[in-house]
């Protein structure tokens, strides 16, 4: 039997993302990988994490209201939970397809949009989720076992 | 190979990190799809790429990439430079075009990232 206390938060912070700002676009990703580094966790674990997020977070930016991104840090796993405010995916399982982008002509031109965030954030993480309700939003939680690394 | 050998082989100019001279590089990657950088990038890469904008800064930043060559010419406006400041990241820009750069870096003996 596991004992709760094996399972110990040693950090959260939530970071706002704005819509649409590709300049500050990544500054929270930025920001996460920082404090993971001040952590002292290994720099290939933390180079997963921080891509995952960086991904999620241009997701956010380009294509969503806005919203904000969730770091917990435990003893042995990260969680990263970004939610945002809207619009929602219609058909989650075409936006996860590799290849599939709606990205507009400026994202493409900025370097993004080629429709691989995703198989990108599924490489890096040890476990993926995605709930989307058109509307209401769209909330990815995404977890890094730092045991596996 | 070191940067200030990227340099002479590209006849870059340095826009950023020239306390960077001597650092090695092991493998390189061009591409303008940001993805795909953060798909390959490994090791110490150096990232050739035609995009001139705040997302390549912080994708170095992201996946740990040292070296940044921009091709075709194109030098980032101060804002940008001034974002790899104090992060570890070289920018050199060259007026070479991205095929001719690549190439010139292979036939110098820099293997690409698929080969790390």
């Amino acid at each position: 039997m596991k004992l709760k206390s094996e399972c110990k938060l040693l950090y959260e912070e939530c970071f706002p993302v704005t819509a649409g700002n590709l300049e500050h676009a990544g500054e929270a990703s930025v920001k996460i990988k920082r404090i993971l580094k001040k952590l002292g966790i290994d720099s290939d674990f933390i180079k997963r994490v921080s891509i995952a997020c960086y991904e999620a977070e241009m997701n956010m930016v380009i294509y969503s209201c806005g919203g904000s991104i969730k770091l917990e840090v435990y003893n042995d796993k990260v969680i990263v939970v970004a939610e945002d405010c809207g619009p929602g995916i219609a058909d989650v399982e075409l936006a996860l397809r590799d290849g599939y982008s709606t990205a507009s002509d400026y994202v493409l031109s900025q370097g993004f949009g080629a429709g691989r965030g995703f198989s990108n954030i599924k490489r890096c993480s040890d476990s993926f989720s995605i709930i989307s309700e058109v509307g209401k939003g769209t909330k990815l939680t995404l977890c890094f076992n730092i045991s596996g690394t | 190979m070191k940067i200030k050998d990227v340099c002479k082989i590209l006849n870059a100019r340095v826009l950023a990190g020239e306390e960077m001279m001597d650092f090695d590089i092991e493998c390189a990657f061009g591409s303008d799809m940001l993805s795909d950088v953060l798909t390959f990038a490994r090791g110490r890469m150096a990232l050739l790429t035609g995009l001139n904008s705040h997302q390549v800064i912080r994708t170095a930043e992201i996946s740990d990439i040292p070296l940044i060559i921009f091709v075709r010419g194109r030098t980032p406006d101060k804002g940008i430079i001034d974002l790899a400041h104090g992060k570890d990241i070289c920018l050199l820009g060259t007026d070479l075009i991205m095929y001719e750069a690549c190439g010139k870096l292979y036939n110098a003996g820099l293997p690409p990232v698929t080969r790390l």
